[in-house]
């Protein structure tokens, strides 16, 4: 039976500076375990947008966002977090990693946010995921020693080390080359196909796209 | 286990900005310094120049005064009841200075559990021979044991002993002023003549310094049996009872209650020396004044450093909210690194301020006015260290507040949709 672990119902969205500009209409959809799906769409069409609100940083909005069976309505800001930090991994289009941690310790750091393992689990944990996306040799460098494909794949792992539901990413690989984009998609594949992850990817590259198993296409802030 | 990691987070982000962040506590390490040190120093003075009169001074002075009886006969006459009296040119009746009864009244006091002890005194008017010219003198009779351990007597003894007083009969401890006016030596014998006009010789065995040079020029000293002698009286004469009280405070009330309860006269010292209560209070405040602005004036440096530092680290704030920091982690993140910057400052302050007050403590500081005083007066006072050390914290936790406030309230989105 197939499980939904991500629902959108009738999400809306506006931006009110200066005029009210509808980004968001209507959009309904949903993910379920297992699923590697990309959002496309020209830029500008509001997936970007789309997807801070199913992370649960935007939270302006109208409708209703599910994850894990649970509404995510009307959270507090300390909930969300929590829901963030257990239940979704990020890739951002900009690794992000913080230059004053080691790799190894930038990876752990949502782990010992969560606190449901011991310190030296999380490491242990940690250094799965690194062996996982290849680069475990180099964890005890620090993140501005390592090449750009490097440090995505480094915020591959930090998005893994709580095992989340879903991973989002935003444009992981708008930064990349084109070797180094094909290395970050076959790590995501790979996660999809060998570990069952459900992987949410917005991107403008339509090669990306139709590699994965379904592509959501956006425009004019609806899904076409 | 979760302080654990949002310390190690505070760490990271102070040591990245160590220059900044070395700036920031030197600002605070310094603003204790001087406040540790001004308060000291300015209490230390306070204290001595406090001590000199109030060390010298009994809480409660009890003596006789002379003065016109305030129950003239007129107004006991029944005939001039209904009258307003108006008498001209009273003159007290011939009265002695002594304290009647004055030995029952010292056991008295003794028994009083507000007391420390008391210090039986006669104040004797003399003049000083130098040859054939008379000074005006003060010979105060004392208990020299008593003197020395509620007045610490020996202390203003500048030569000679002190003890010598009750040990050498017919003996004088001279003011260093009177002293050399006569160009009387240790060991030298003057001449003293008394009111009633009798000449008696004395031995100079020490010199006496108070530190007010008008009363060095007048007052020497005695033993009670000396002065008894000198003025030819019985040996239960007393002028003066001296009392030192547990509590200072209490001097007021009870100086009110022994002139009721012994009908003497009772003077309190906050009414004799009512002065140096004020000059003290409002040194006290200028220097709290000033070590508080200092404090200040750090703790705008560490609110600068702050605000720049999330400004900084603006991307690492972003993330640290999108992997499930809350806003409230991130307030905690950097109200640690302002804590940090506050108690590490704060407490090399406290230490700088000892050592710059023990090095000040150390300066030869000598005045002719202030014999017992060698060097520098500090005051170690452990209530100016705690002051300065929760004054530290609660600075530097203000300081942090509002850009705490700031970074916990940063929208990851709109950072990393910056990009």
């Amino acid at each position: 039976m197939e499980q939904k672990i991500l629902e959108a119902k009738g999400i809306c969205k506006s931006f009110h500076d200066p005029i009210t500009i509808p980004v968001l209409k209507d959009i309904n959809f949903s993910i379920n375990r297992g699923d590697f799906v990309s959002i496309t769409g020209k830029s500008g069409c509001g997936k970007s947008t789309l997807l801070y609100i199913l992370s649960t940083m935007d939270t302006d909005y109208e409708g209703d966002l599910i994850i894990d069976g649970i509404t995510m309505r009307g959270k507090k800001e300390g909930e969300l977090a929590k829901v963030r930090n257990e239940k979704i991994g990020f890739v951002f289009q900009f690794h992000y990693l913080l230059n004053e941690f080691s790799v190894l310790r930038n990876v752990m750091l949502p782990g010992l946010k969560s606190g449901k393992y011991k310190d030296k689990e999380v490491e242990e944990r940690a250094y799965q995921k690194l062996k996982i996306l290849g680069i475990e040799n180099e964890a005890l460098k620090k993140p501005n020693q390592l090449s750009g494909g490097q440090k995505q794949r480094v915020a591959i792992a930090r998005a893994l080390i709580n095992d989340p539901i879903i991973i989002m990413g935003d444009e992981p690989t708008g930064n990349l080359d084109k070797k180094n984009s094909e290395i970050v998609f076959d790590v995501f594949k790979e996660l999809a196909e060998v570990y069952h992850q459900s992987l949410l990817i917005v991107t403008h590259d339509n090669e990306f796209a139709a590699r994965t198993h379904r592509i959501i296409e956006m425009e004019d802030g609806r899904i076409v | 286990m979760k302080l654990n990691l949002l310390a190690s987070v505070s760490k990271s982000l102070l040591l990245a900005r160590w220059k900044q962040t070395l700036v920031a506590a030197i600002g605070v390490t310094f603003s204790i310094t001087m406040f540790i040190t001004l308060l000291g120093f300015m209490a230390g003075l306070n204290s001595m120049l406090d001590n000199l009169i109030l060390n010298r001074t009994p809480h409660i002075r009890m003596y006789n005064e002379i003065e016109p009886s305030a129950n003239q006969p007129i107004s006991q006459a029944k005939v001039y009841k209904n009258h307003y009296n108006f008498i001209s040119s009273i003159k007290p009746k011939n009265e002695r200075l002594e304290i009647h009864n004055n030995g029952a009244i010292l056991n008295a006091l003794k028994k009083d559990d507000r007391v420390v002890g008391v210090a039986p005194k006669i104040i004797a008017q003399v003049f000083y021979n130098v040859g054939a010219i008379d000074l005006t003198g003060v010979i105060n009779g004392i208990d020299v044991d008593e003197e020395n351990r509620l007045f610490k007597f020996s202390d203003y003894v500048t030569s000679g002993q002190y003890i010598n007083l009750k040990n050498i009969p017919n003996s004088i401890i001279l003011g260093k002023g009177a002293a050399e006016k006569m160009l009387a030596n240790i060991g030298d014998v003057i001449q003293v003549t008394t009111i009633k006009g009798e000449r008696v010789p004395l031995k100079v065995v020490g010199y006496f310094q108070s530190g007010i040079q008008e009363l060095d020029k007048v007052q020497s000293y005695a033993s009670i049996g000396t002065t008894q002698k000198l003025l030819g009286e019985s040996t239960n004469y007393i002028t003066d009872l001296q009392v030192r009280l547990k509590d200072i405070n209490l001097a007021p009330s009870m100086a009110i209650e022994y002139r009721q309860l012994f009908d003497v006269e009772a003077e309190d010292i906050q009414t004799a020396n009512s002065q140096f209560e004020t000059g003290s209070s409002i040194r006290t405040l200028i220097s709290y004044a000033v070590g508080i602005t200092l404090l200040i004036v750090a703790g705008f440096g560490i609110y600068n450093i702050l605000n720049m530092m999330i400004y900084e680290k603006m991307d690492s704030i972003a993330i640290l909210k999108a992997t499930g920091f809350s806003g409230s982690d991130v307030n905690k993140i950097f109200i640690t690194i302002a804590l940090s910057i506050g108690i590490f400052g704060g407490l090399l302050g406290l230490l700088f301020g000892f050592g710059l007050s023990a090095l000040i403590d150390q300066v030869p500081f000598n005045t002719a006015s202030l014999p017992t005083i060698k060097t520098y007066p500090i005051d170690y006072n452990p209530k100016f260290y705690i002051i300065g050390g929760i004054f530290s914290i609660v600075t530097t936790y203000l300081a942090g507040y509002f850009p705490s406030r700031k970074a916990s309230k940063i929208d990851p989105v709109i950072i990393i949709r910056g990009k």
